[in-house]
């Protein structure tokens, strides 16, 4: 069984300090629905307000429609996985599994068939007797997953849990994940602040800064469509160029940066007069290479190239102390400008976003 | 070469001085046990004899302070590790700015010396069974046994906290919650995750106590009253002038430490090797894993 | 009778109340919500915490001691004059520490003052022998002895304190007695011509106070010197610094909180000892817990035996804190 999980106009407190600010969203049954910010955030005092380890100062937390308010983390449907997936040392693997059957008072024998029936599950069938400081750390967590499958959650809980993985093995865990939550079927909420795995795994993302949610979208809009200059500089590289608006019509604007009238989409209603900050990809730019052209134009020097195999990354002296990064295709053909040169770029309107003046994530 | 041999040298002669003023005092009372002379002495040496454990044990005095001894640390084993938990639980979750003042106030019994916790211990029940008019024959109040378990505990539940504490660090407070998401109650996280985490630490506080508690004398002179425990019934044979029966038990006190100490050195070893078993099962298992992804390319991208 | 309850109600109150006006007071303020005491424990288990730690803290550790302060300012009384209208707050025994018995013809009471004076030096002097005579033995242990043997040699330190303190002190009795080892061996070899009495000219007691808690110094100072890391001591050395300054200027200030505890530890035992010295004691030399214990016993004056306690408290307060002053450490790292 599964549940929708709402959040309404959710907003905690810890004395002076908001951790989380008037969060209002609602997670779908079955969804695989994921926080994406950066440490701090707020997005896992989230978590802890879904699983019941804090209550908010204001608003709801609701579970299959019912307010969860007051009532422990031992008394939700959810299940939680964590960071260091808090795995009981001084039990056996199956034990580990079976430890929530065991407090509920299920029979021996019944705990023992569930654990078998998970432990394959998960491909450790023959492990249940180890303990679980004898496993690898992609089996602990495994039976981090096991264990909080076997109560029977509507809502699994995962707290940035591949995080203590390297690199190949949590690749390898993103695809296992994915495809156990299809093979179960319930809602997962994922926290974490690697857009790697918040990107492929989700059907949706809610991207989080300071204890605002920012923008809650699926992958790819949150990546072309950014909503506020804080996705747009926080997930994947963006470009921007500050100024103000001067000409809105038709879904695009135009503003006028140092380096002169930039324009692209304008998908937040911003009117003549605003400050805007325009941002455009490193992969949407392109080298002129003297062909004439009408707009969006940049000159700047070139500071840096960075050869990467399929593509280069040259840098060029931009508004700011931050360079602009664009990436081209290595073809061969191209000719690429020297360094200390100066050069001329331009992009497409619609692959830019132009955007209000907000926080930026600094990298 | 020179300078350096000769600083070992000395550093090797310093240590073995050093040890040899631990060890002698305590080996020459040991033999003394075996003297035949009536006074304790090693010199001069009168001949081999085992007369005076027998001695001990007809010296009925000795033998009753001993068992009160034993039913006096078993008393504190009950009261001081119940309460040493529970002070340790309760520093890991007092606010933040009490902390400082709570811990000043548990571990102060450690630093005050045992003759003030002692006749504090006594004013202080003396007063309460005067203000309840309890009766001086039958009242607690006035009971030395019991005034010496309490007086005794005020300062042995600072040690045994000590312990507990050092092992609350090393406690994943995510276990907790993790058994409390799983649908645990308070009640069970408490007794199925923090007693089985915290077993080695309650049997080395229990030992601990109760070894404290045995050889305690500063404090229970002053709380034992009437009664007498075998420091209380030693320190004023000593004083009346002695006998080698003080030596035999001393040997047979050494000789159950040294058991002791030998036991717990062989279970901590048997412990050690047991994690490192663990450990590199993890690391084998962890390696097979590598080996799987490496030959799998497909499920690593 | 009525301040004594005061006390009691007032302690008990602030140690309940406290937390509670924190945690409202916090919460209203802010709004925040957050997981109290009893929610986080369950009724059952916050239950045993609050009635342990609340018989501990107030019954066994703050109200004995508040009392025994009281106590100390009370008149000798017989049990029918307690609560009765002699039963007055009075300076008579802190008088009786300085002064001695009104009328007597020294000004001073010189005995108990003198007592007092040397229990304090010789606890000292202890703590600074024992420290002098253990430094080296714990850094050896920390920094040059090697896995199982720095094992054997801590087990070796922990045995003979596992046996009693009485025998401990029994043993120094066997070992300086006038028919003890040394004498046996002095006179046999000539060097002088009757026994010694080590133990009326102190020799005895001195030695075996020194002896006695000299694993609380060792202990301390070996955990802080073994956290230090062994690289330092070597690029001290590798820049040229001399033995003696590496010690100085590397390994003592690291240690310093352990010296401080081994400090502390070793005078407050000194000072409180009771079986050492009566045991080693000569008959003419008292230590000053001895004094408390015979007002205690034979002496049958319990109030006055609590002021002269209580003076032993605050030194040892005063010591503890002049500790912290010199060595510039919180009492947290002193008590560990």
């Amino acid at each position: 069984m599964s549940a929708d999980v709402e959040l309404d106009h959710v907003t905690i407190r810890f004395g002076d300090f908001t951790a989380v600010n008037d969060a209002n969203l609602r997670i779908e049954e079955g969804e695989f629905f994921s926080f994406l910010g950066p440490s701090g955030c707020g997005k896992t005092t989230i978590l802890r307000a879904v699983s019941g380890f804090l209550d908010p100062s204001e608003g709801e937390v609701r579970i299959g429609g019912k307010n969860m308010w007051g009532i422990g983390p031992n008394k939700r449907p959810t299940a939680l996985i964590f960071q260091n997936l808090a795995l009981f040392p001084l039990m056996s693997v199956a034990d580990n599994i079976a430890f929530g059957l065991e407090v509920r008072g299920v029979s021996k024998f019944e705990r023992r068939k569930r654990a078998d029936e998970l432990l394959s599950l998960i491909a450790l069938s023959d492990q249940g007797e180890k303990l679980v400081t004898a496993l690898s750390g992609g089996q602990r967590q495994r039976v981090a997953i096991a264990r909080a499958l076997a109560v029977e959650p509507e809502v699994l809980l995962l707290d940035e849990p591949l995080s203590a993985l390297d690199l190949k093995l949590r690749q390898h865990m993103r695809t296992e994940l994915r495809a156990i939550q299809q093979r179960v079927g319930i809602t997962f909420i994922y926290i974490t602040h690697d857009q790697g795995e918040a990107l492929t795994m989700s059907d949706r993302v809610a991207v989080m800064s300071a204890g605002v949610v920012q923008q809650i979208d699926n992958g790819t809009t949150i990546y072309n469509d950014p909503a506020t200059a804080f996705v747009a500089s926080f997930v994947g590289e963006n470009n921007p160029f500050s100024g103000k608006v001067t000409k809105a019509d038709n879904g695009f604007a135009v503003i006028d940066s140092k380096f002169g009238p930039l324009r692209g989409r304008n998908n937040q209603g911003l009117k003549e007069g605003d400050d805007a900050i325009l941002f455009i990809r490193p992969e949407a730019l392109v080298l002129a290479n003297g062909k004439a052209q009408s707009e969006n134009v940049v000159e700047a020097a070139v500071v840096n190239e960075e050869f990467e195999g399929q593509f280069v990354k040259i840098y060029l002296k931009g508004e700011g102390p931050k360079d602009i990064g664009l990436s081209v295709i290595n073809d061969a053909s191209t000719e690429l400008p020297e360094e200390g040169q100066t050069t001329r770029i331009v992009f497409d309107p619609d692959r830019a976003v132009v955007l209000p003046v907000g926080e930026m994530a600094d990298e | 070469m020179t300078s350096k041999t000769v600083m070992r040298i000395m550093v090797g002669f310093y240590i073995l001085l050093f040890f040899g003023y631990l060890f002698g005092p305590l080996l020459l009372m040991g033999a003394s046990a075996f003297n035949t002379s009536t006074f304790p002495q090693v010199a001069p040496w009168e001949g081999f004899t085992v007369k005076w454990f027998g001695a001990l044990l007809a010296n009925s005095a000795m033998v009753e302070g001993f068992w009160n001894s034993i039913w006096i640390g078993l008393g504190v084993i009950c009261l001081a590790v119940p309460i040493s938990l529970a002070a340790a639980l309760m520093m890991t979750q007092v606010y933040e700015h009490v902390r400082p003042f709570y811990y000043t106030i548990v571990v102060s019994p450690v630093l005050i010396p045992g003759v003030i916790l002692g006749l504090s211990t006594v004013v202080f029940w003396d007063k309460i069974g005067a203000m309840v008019e309890a009766d001086f024959d039958t009242s607690w109040f006035y009971d030395g046994m019991f005034l010496t378990i309490v007086g005794q505990s005020t300062f042995i539940s600072a040690y045994c906290m000590l312990i507990f504490l050092a092992r609350l660090q090393r406690f994943d407070r995510n276990l907790e919650e993790a058994a409390l998401d799983l649908g645990a109650t308070n009640v069970q996280v408490f007794w199925k995750i923090l007693i089985p985490f915290l077993r080695p630490a309650i049997f080395s506080a229990a030992v601990l106590a109760f070894l404290t508690s045995f050889e305690n004398y500063n404090t229970t002179v002053f709380t034992i009253g009437s009664d007498s425990t075998l420091t209380t019934v030693l320190s004023g044979q000593i004083r009346l002038g002695t006998k080698p029966d003080v030596s035999a038990l001393a040997v047979i006190i050494v000789a159950i430490t040294l058991v002791g100490a030998t036991v717990h050195e062989v279970i901590r070893r048997r412990e050690m090797a047991r994690e490192e078993a663990a450990r590199e099962a993890a690391r084998r298992a962890e390696m097979a894993i590598d080996m799987k992804l490496a030959a799998t390319p497909a499920a690593a991208s | 009778m009525s301040d004594f309850i005061g006390i009691f109600l007032a302690v008990l109150l602030a140690i309940l109340i406290a937390p509670h006006v924190q945690k409202h007071a916090g919460a209203i303020l802010s709004g925040v919500t957050r997981i109290n005491f009893v929610q986080r424990n369950g009724v059952l288990i916050s239950t045993y915490l609050i009635v342990a730690v609340l018989t501990w803290t107030v019954v066994m550790i703050v109200l004995p001691q508040l009392y025994m302060m009281d106590y100390s300012f009370r008149h000798n009384l017989l049990p029918n004059d307690i609560g009765g209208p002699k039963d007055v707050h009075t300076l008579e025994h802190y008088r009786y520490l300085l002064f001695g018995r009104p009328g007597d013809v020294e000004l001073m009471n010189w005995l108990h003052l003198k007592v007092f004076g040397r229990t304090i030096l010789v606890s000292v002097l202890i703590t600074l022998v024992d420290f002098a005579l253990c430094y080296p033995i714990a850094y050896y242990m920390a920094q040059v002895a090697k896995g199982g043997k720095a094992r054997l040699l801590v087990l070796c330190l922990i045995l003979p304190f596992w046996v009693n303190e009485i025998l401990r002190a029994f043993a120094f009795r066997i070992l300086f007695g006038t028919g003890g080892v040394i004498n046996v061996l002095l006179v046999g070899m000539g060097f002088v011509d009757e026994p010694i009495d080590f133990l009326k000219a102190d020799v005895g007691l001195y030695a075996g106070l020194s002896y006695a808690y000299i694993l609380l110094m060792i202990f301390p100072i070996y955990n802080a010197v073994e956290s230090l890391d062994h690289n330092q001591v070597e690029a001290a050395r590798d820049l040229g610094s001399p033995w003696w300054r590496i010690h100085y200027r590397v390994v003592m200030p690291h240690a310093k909180p352990g010296i401080a505890s081994g400090c502390t530890m070793v005078f407050m035992l000194c000072a409180g000892a009771l079986a050492a010295p009566q045991i080693l004691g000569g008959p003419s030399s008292l230590w000053f817990t001895q004094i408390i214990y015979q007002w205690f016993n034979t002496g049958g004056n319990w109030p006055r035996g609590a002021a002269y306690a209580f003076v032993l408290l605050i030194i040892c307060i005063v010591f503890v804190m002049a500790v912290m002053r010199v060595f510039n450490v919180r009492f947290g790292e002193i008590a560990k």
